[in-house]
Parts: structure tokens; C-alpha cells; sequence
């Protein structure tokens, strides 16, 4: 079939090799949340307004609402299912649940996977529109609230939980940071995910 | 940094301690399914169609061509849909006739469904809907709303409030306010759009859904497809956002047509776009509010004339005159509400309707008030702090609006404001603060529960409620616990599924009272029978509880919640832009059961009133009649950046007449939020913002009063 509609494709998500036939014009969001049974990714508006279907790809944040399946063939995905190590959660879902970071849940995933994102953009020493010195020997601006909120601004939250997504975004900073350091027992989840990423 | 009332009931103190969510981890962690998330075999998808035009009647629906496609099962229109009865009274009144779909060739207004096309794959339906050709009999429409739109009336379901005689006081007052304020089209837009299963087991109607209460849902597809009421089970076990937009709406309707007419289940998930015209929105207003008062501020006389709009097939009300009938002290009160139909979507609730248009006229107006009598906008409520209802005459069941303000002007330093507007500034931004009062209505409605000892031990509640955000899980877990003096984990909580019985919707702020009275009664006389001593079967001991005569008995009072909104914004003297830099609100609620939740549904109800101030407005192309911009980028609600520290506080008020104490809180950090936000815009520019929202094109065109900095 030289005009087949459809193709076999392999994804890697959260580490583990999935191969699937899919629609052409199915968008890897549909591909996780109606193939894969991996709807922990959320469809807020399918045109990649709302920030809720977030996830990793080669450890940087995307939304798979505008990905074509067949384009993320290659590529390490991570999703929400693979934040958390086993039972234990990621400093990030864990200050979410603390601190109340949520309400309806609907937005949480994504909100979760762009601050993975966030936390690791900003370790690197990436600017943002609010960061007031961007010359490159400036080094990582202080991880304010007003840097957490302009990082996050991709994702929408309409229960209105903002101040506290931003207080778990930072309190898990902090968390993430001291345990990156080299004699820290801890171990940084997001670090995993993208050096997962970077090594696929 | 909370006032957390001291537990007044129980014995094991879960009530007023903070809790985290129960399916807080599976929400964290992705695992918590929503509607359009559950699994089932031989699942076909449903793709709606709506109409093009904005008012007319269909000429043909061309299905051939759509039914070749690949993988098509089946294409619903007015020609072949099963007939359905909508002639009846639901829990809400007569239906909407939007969900009546498919029963006739009229188009009423822009996007009506007119077909459902369902497929094997949502790739496939999607595709065939977009091709799917439909033709028109196009008639001229009218979509245009103001203060001056033609045709205004005074629905049946409006009782005027008169008292007094408004024009003599406003002629012998000292000082007279006569102001109009706008309010635009808003949209709910709960993250998760309205998704819904139906099939067909055994003989019985079951519906996975995302609603706001699963009964009510129930009875009116029971009612819509004439079945009998048992026959039909509607499951909404966890709901991505409701704020009103999420009872009987056209996706479980197509839904449960498409299962009967297939055979197998079918699931219809509504796209974004389709949200803006299938599931109602908060209708646009344009009030009148007339204050009279002597010159110490003592109001003489409130006037309060709201307008809003409803479609030409079915009438929605919204009440923001009421928003002021239990307010303030006035010697004369009059406040009406009134209607225009033009040819768009019906309108429905939102949170806090009436009320959260409402407040921005009055507590505007009254804002205006204290600058014109030249005292402060505190003191002026102060000095018209009622007795008794303004209108009824009814006592007050608790009444601690005062001791809000007063709390909320120590923290936020109120007593330090420079009361002059357009003189500070910093830098190309002119700062300002400004407050509101804040109220909303409390109720309780009957409901059912069951509480079951468990020969383990533990005990299992089942009530048909909703958790749409608000924590009633979990807050309802801790009443339980209390009444049942255990710890919550002993307690299995069953919410969101009609066969557990009548409940209450999760609507109104009035959601975890009603349910939580349930519970109570049935947790309590459950302990009376098993302090009978005995063991217990291995089925357990299950107690039903109906609060209908509990209900049905409490005395006539005026009872609200009250509460104090304080902002402060800076004003980009260049650009136009406002930005707020903090809010507080304080609050008297009723009795708080879960700090941690109740803290974050009044900190998201005052973010919804800062979006309210300056972001959210759905624009109608008069040409068209259809939105300009029907998505999260051409409707904005406030984001991330918007959203400044916002803190929250509540004072002791709890509700002597109600079990546990509740009040309700899920809709009264909205009231109030966007006045104190444009009373701060004076503030900051010395210019009064009638019209919602504060955009950057309205400041700059209204620039700054003459003594101001810009």
C-alpha cells in the first residue's frame, strides 16, 4: 500500500519500548492517552494553549497535543506515569500534594512535567523574559517566584491553585538542588528522565 | 497565618485539622481517571457537528458521502435521531433545549449541534465530521446586547424587591451616585472538556461521566429517553473543573443515542471550541446602580437595575441585582433583574451567579460613594451595617462582615492608605489599594447517605457527591470520622454514583453542607444502633440517612457568607497594563473542615475575580453571530504570570443552625475580588473602570485624572 494511512512505529516512553500501529494523523497525545492506555497526559484544548498535556521529549518539555505520533519515533518520552520512582514520588509531586498544588487534578500532570522541565532549564542556566541580566557570564538568576511564574505560564490552571503550584515548584527546587549534589544520598528524578532522554 | 475555628463537635478533631487530598497521589502521579479515560472494549467515538450558521433551519444533511469513510458506523441528525421527550421539570427547571439534540431543523443560534458522526476511531470520526456537508436556510440573526437593547422585560421567575420609596430619598439625599457598569460574556472553561460513555449492561443505562452530580444527570436522562429511573447509573468519579458548566449537557445525550441506536458503548468527548457554545457561560450584564445617602454616608436609598441576555429557546437569569438585597442598611431598597433574548447559546450558572457581576456594580458604587462623601470605604460599610435583611426583615443566622474588614485591614495595613487618588508612583507605575465586601448565600438541600459498619472494622459512606476540586472527598472523610469519633483512614468514602441515592449537586456552595448532613444523620444513628451491642454480620450494618424534613424545618434567616477583598495594582502609565500585586481576603464562612482545601478554594475564587477584572471576555462577531476567538488563546483566563501572592483568612462564624457548622465557601472568594481590584485602578489612577475587564486599550483611553502623576 504506497498511500497506507497508517504506519507500525516503536515509541520509548518512561523507558519502555512500545510498538503500535497508528493513524498518520494521530497526535501523540491520542497515541498515549487512547493506544497506549498512558492517560495520565491530559487533553485541556488539543492546540497546545493549556500547557495539560505536557510531557518530556528528550528531557525537554513539549506538548504532545501538537506532536504527530509517528514524529516522536526515536525520541525518549516521558510522561507523568514515569515521574515518580516506583512507589516513591518526585520531590515535585510530593511538594504538589503537600502543599495542595491542585485542585480539580485535570492540569496536575502537566503542571508537574513542565516543572521538571523548569527546575532543569533554569540548573542549566537558562533565562527567562523576567530575568534581568541575561549576559552569559550572569549565571542562573535566583529561582524567584516571579522566574517560577513566568516559566509556567504555558500551563493553565482554572481552579486557580497558581500560588501553590508556585510555592511546590519552588519548595521541590530547592529539594531537587540539595539532593544533586555529590554526597547527597538523594537522587534527582528529573536528572534521571533527562539523562534517560539524552542517552536514547 | 489562618484563624482556623476551634472544633465545636466530634471527639477525634479531623474536622479544622489540615489534610491532603485522598486521591491527591493519584492526581500527582496521573493514575486518577477522568471520563474520557476509562477503558472499554468494542468503545466507539462520537465527533458532534454544530452549526455553521447562526440562525435558520437545516435544508439537508448530506451523510452519503461521510458514511463511505472509513471506519464511519453511523451519522445522527434531526432525519434519524431517536425521539426524545424534553416537556419535563428537572432538578433545575425545564431543560435546556440544547439538549434536546437532533429533534427538529432549527438553528437557534451558533454552534447547535446539528449531527453526531461516530466512528471506530476518534481519527476517523474527526475526519468525517469535518467532511460531513451540511445545508442551510439562512435567516437574518441579532446578537447585539447593551444597556440599551431593545425588548428588556422582567421574567416570571424575577420578584422585584421594593421597599420604600427609592426616587423621594434620592431626591432629599446629600449625595448621589448614578453610575452603569458592564460586565462581558465569560466562559467556565474547566481544563478538562465535558466528556461522557454510554452503554447499554444488562438492560441498564450506565454513563461515565464528568458532571457535577451524577443523580441529577441520571434523572434527566432517565426523563429524556422516558426510562424508568432505576434503569439508568451515572458514574463521575473524578471531574476535571465543573464551576457550573457540568450538569445535562449534549455530550452524554449523544452519548447515550449513538450506544442505543449501535449497540455498543460510545464515548463523546466535546473539543474545546465546541465547549463555548454547548455548555453554557456566564451571560454578559449592564447594571444601574443609584446610591443616596447623607452627607456622613448613611444610605438613604440602593438602586440596583441588572440586564442580562438569554437565547430565544430558553430563559437563564442572571441575578446580579440580587447581589445587594442583604447588604446594606437603606431606607429605601428596590432591585430588579431583567432579560433580553437574542439569538445566542443560553446561558447558565457560573461560579457564583449573579453575585460575582453583582458585587463589581455595587461595591464599585459604594466605592465611589465613600470618595464622594470623602470617608473611608470601610467606615462607609460600617456605618450601613444592617440589623436585620435590608428586604426580608428575616435576623441574620450569623452576620461577621465587620470582623472580616477588620482583620483584613490589619493584615493588609489599611489603616496606613493615603485615601487620594493618583499620587503614587514608581517608576512608569501608579499604585493603588482598594477593598470590597464580599457576600454569598448559604443553603443546604436535602440529601441521601448511607454509612455501613464493616465486620473489619471500618466503615463505608456512600453519597451521590461530587468532587469537581473542592475536596469533598476528603472533607466529607473527615466529618465522617468525626461522627463516627475513628480516624479518617478507617473510613472508605463512595462518592459520584447514582445508585447511592438523591443528593445534593455540587453546586450553589452548597454542596459539602448538604452532603455532610447526610452523613452525620446517618453516622449518628448508626452508632445508636451499634451501641446496642451485638457484632456485626459480615455484610456489615448499613444506616440510610435523608435530610429532607432536617432541611425543610430550619427557620427562616438570612444566611450568607460575608467576607473583606483587599488588592493593591500597579497601573502601566505607558501601556496600559494592570497589575496586581497581592490580594487578601478574609472571610466569615461558616466552620472550615479541611484548612488546607478551603484555603485553596478561596485563594482560586479570588483569582477568578482578578481574571474577572482584567482578562476574561468572549467577543461575538455581530456579522456571524459565532465567537472571534473561541479557544484558551482568544479567551484568556488568567495565567501563571497574572496571579500575584494571594492570601486567604477566615474569622469563626460557624452556622449555629447546621450540624457540622458549614457554611459553604465555594463561590465567595469570587465576590467581591474584581470591585476591590477596579476600586484599586481608582485608586492608583484617580479614574473610575465601570467596564469588565480593565483592558490595556480602557486605561489608556481613559488616561489619568487631572491631579494624577500620568
Amino acid at each position: 500500500m504506497a498511500l497506507s494511512t497508517s504506519s507500525a512505529i516503536t515509541l520509548h516512553i518512561n523507558g519502555e519500548k512500545h510498538s503500535l500501529p497508528v493513524d498518520h494523523r494521530t497526535t501523540l497525545l491520542d497515541a498515549l492517552r487512547e493506544h497506549l492506555d498512558l492517560t495520565g497526559t491530559k487533553k485541556g484544548c488539543d492546540h497546545g494553549q493549556c500547557g495539560a498535556c505536557t510531557v518530556l521529549l528528550d528531557g525537554r518539555r513539549a506538548v504532545s497535543c501538537l506532536q504527530l505520533a509517528v514524529a516522536a519515533e526515536g525520541r525518549a518520552v516521558t510522561t507523568i506515569e514515569g515521574v515518580a520512582d516506583g512507589e516513591r514520588l518526585h520531590p515535585v509531586q510530593e511538594a504538589f500534594l503537600d502543599l495542595d498544588g491542585y485542585q480539580c487534578g485535570y492540569c496536575t500532570p502537566g503542571q508537574v512535567c513542565s516543572a521538571l522541565a523548569v527546575i532543569e532549564e533554569h540548573a542549566a542556566g537558562w533565562p527567562s523574559a523576567v530575568t534581568a541580566d541575561v549576559s552569559p557570564d550572569a549565571g542562573p538568576p535566583a529561582l524567584t517566584a516571579e522566574e517560577i511564574r513566568e516559566r509556567m505560564s504555558g500551563n493553565l490552571c482554572r481552579c486557580g491553585a497558581y500560588v501553590s503550584i508556585v510555592q511546590a515548584v519552588a519548595r521541590a527546587a530547592a529539594a531537587t538542588q540539595s539532593s544533586n549534589t555529590p554526597d547527597s544520598d538523594g537522587t534527582s528524578h528529573a536528572a534521571d528522565a533527562a539523562d534517560a532522554a539524552v542517552s536514547a | 497565618m489562618t484563624t482556623v475555628t476551634t472544633s465545636t463537635a466530634g471527639t477525634t478533631g479531623s474536622v479544622g485539622a489540615a489534610h491532603a487530598r485522598l486521591e491527591g497521589r493519584d492526581k500527582v502521579t496521573g493514575a486518577a481517571r477522568y471520563a474520557g479515560e476509562v477503558p472499554f472494549a468494542e468503545l466507539a467515538h462520537g465527533w458532534l457537528v454544530l452549526s455553521t450558521i447562526t440562525r435558520g433551519r437545516i435544508r439537508s444533511v448530506e451523510t452519503g458521502p461521510v458514511l463511505e469513510m472509513p471506519g464511519v458506523l453511523t451519522v445522527l441528525h434531526h432525519g434519524n435521531a431517536p425521539r426524545i421527550d424534553g416537556n419535563y421539570q428537572g432538578m433545575m427547571g425545564p431543560p435546556d433545549p440544547v439538549i434536546q439534540v437532533f429533534q427538529h431543523d432549527r438553528v437557534p443560534h451558533a454552534g447547535w449541534p446539528v449531527a453526531l458522526v461516530v466512528a471506530e476511531t476518534s481519527e476517523q470520526a474527526r475526519e468525517a465530521a469535518e467532511s460531513l456537508v451540511v445545508r442551510y436556510e439562512e435567516e437574518p440573526h441579532d446578537v447585539v446586547f447593551g444597556a440599551g437593547s431593545p425588548g428588556a422585560y422582567v421574567p416570571d421567575s424575577e420578584t422585584p424587591t421594593e421597599k420604600g420609596d427609592v426616587e423621594a430619598e434620592l431626591a432629599s439625599s446629600a449625595v448621589v451616585v448614578d453610575a452603569e457598569y458592564t460586565t462581558p460574556e465569560e466562559h467556565h472553561s474547566a481544563m478538562e472538556p465535558h466528556a461522557a460513555m454510554a452503554r447499554w449492561d444488562s438492560g441498564r443505562l450506565e454513563v461515565v461521566d464528568s458532571n457535577q452530580g451524577s443523580m441529577w444527570v441520571a434523572s434527566e436522562l432517565a426523563k429524556l429517553f422516558s426510562l424508568d429511573p432505576g434503569a439508568v447509573r451515572v458514574r463521575s468519579e473524578h471531574v476535571g473543573g465543573a464551576f457550573g458548566a457540568k450538569g445535562i449537557r449534549p455530550h452524554q445525550v449523544c452519548a447515550v443515542m449513538a450506544a442505543t441506536v449501535l449497540h455498543r458503548p460510545v464515548r463523546v468527548v466535546l473539543t474545546r471550541r465546541q465547549t463555548f457554545s454547548l455548555v453554557g457561560y456566564r451571560s454578559p450584564t449592564a447594571q444601574r446602580v443609584r446610591l443616596g445617602a447623607d452627607a456622613d454616608g448613611r444610605l438613604r436609598a440602593v438602586d440596583h437595575q441588572a440586564l442580562s441576555v438569554t437565547s430565544t429557546v430558553h430563559e437563564f437569569l442572571e441575578r446580579s441585582a440580587d447581589a445587594g438585597r442583604a447588604m446594606y442598611a437603606a431606607d429605601a431598597l428596590h432591585t430588579v433583574n431583567r432579560l433580553v433574548r437574542v439569538d445566542v447559546p443560553t446561558p447558565t450558572f457560573m461560579r457564583a451567579p449573579g453575585e460575582a457581576p453583582g458585587s463589581f456594580a455595587l461595591e464599585s458604587a459604594l466605592d465611589e460613594l465613600a470618595e464622594k462623601c470623602g470617608i473611608d470605604p470601610i467606615a462607609l460599610r460600617a456605618r450601613n451595617e444592617p440589623a436585620v435583611g435590608p428586604a426580608s426583615g428575616l435576623p441574620f443566622s450569623s452576620r461577621n462582615l465587620l470582623a472580616c474588614f477588620d482583620e483584613g485591614a490589619a493584615r493588609f495595613g489599611w489603616a496606613q492608605r493615603d485615601p487620594r487618588p493618583g499620587i503614587r508612583r514608581e517608576g512608569r507605575w501608579l499604585l493603588g489599594t482598594g477593598t470590597a465586601a464580599s457576600s454569598f448565600p448559604s443553603g443546604a438541600a436535602p440529601s441521601t447517605a448511607s454509612v455501613t459498619a464493616e465486620a473489619d472494622g471500618s466503615f463505608t459512606v456512600r453519597i451521590t457527591a461530587a468532587d469537581v476540586g473542592t475536596g469533598a472527598r476528603t472533607a466529607l472523610t473527615l466529618i465522617a470520622a468525626d461522627a463516627l469519633e475513628v480516624a479518617p483512614e478507617r473510613i472508605r468514602m463512595k462518592i459520584a454514583d447514582s445508585d447511592f441515592g438523591p443528593a445534593m449537586v455540587a453546586g450553589g456552595s452548597m454542596g459539602t453542607r448538604s452532603w455532610a448532613w447526610a452523613v452525620t444523620t446517618a453516622a449518628a444513628d448508626l452508632r445508636e444502633q451499634l451501641a446496642l451491642g451485638g457484632g456485626i454480620p459480615p455484610q456489615g450494618i448499613t444506616v440510610r440517612a435523608d435530610t429532607g424534613a432536617a432541611v425543610q424545618a430550619l427557620t427562616q434567616k438570612e444566611r450568607h457568607s460575608f467576607g473583606a477583598q483587599f488588592a493593591e495594582v500597579a497601573v502601566d502609565v505607558t501601556s496600559g497594563e494592570v497589575r496586581v500585586r497581592r490580594m487578601l481576603g478574609v472571610f466569615a464562612a461558616g466552620r472550615i473542615v479541611n484548612p488546607l482545601t478551603a484555603r485553596s478554594q478561596f485563594i482560586g475564587g479570588m483569582t477568578w475575580g482578578l481574571s474577572m477584572a482584567l482578562h476574561e471576555e468572549a467577543v461575538r462577531d455581530q456579522a456571524s453571530g459565532g465567537h472571534v476567538g473561541a479557544d484558551l488563546a482568544g479567551y484568556h483566563f488568567a495565567a501563571h504570570a497574572d496571579v500575584p501572592p494571594i492570601e486567604a483568612a477566615w474569622v469563626e462564624d460557624p452556622d449555629p443552625d447546621d450540624p457540622v457548622g458549614i457554611k459553604g465557601i465555594g463561590e465567595i472568594g469570587i465576590v467581591g475580588a474584581a470591585a476591590a481590584i477596579a476600586n484599586a485602578v481608582w485608586h492608583a489612577t484617580g479614574v473610575r473602570h465601570r467596564n469588565l475587564p480593565i483592558r490595556p486599550d480602557r486605561v489608556l483611553q481613559a488616561g489619568t485624572a487631572a491631579h494624577g502623576a500620568g
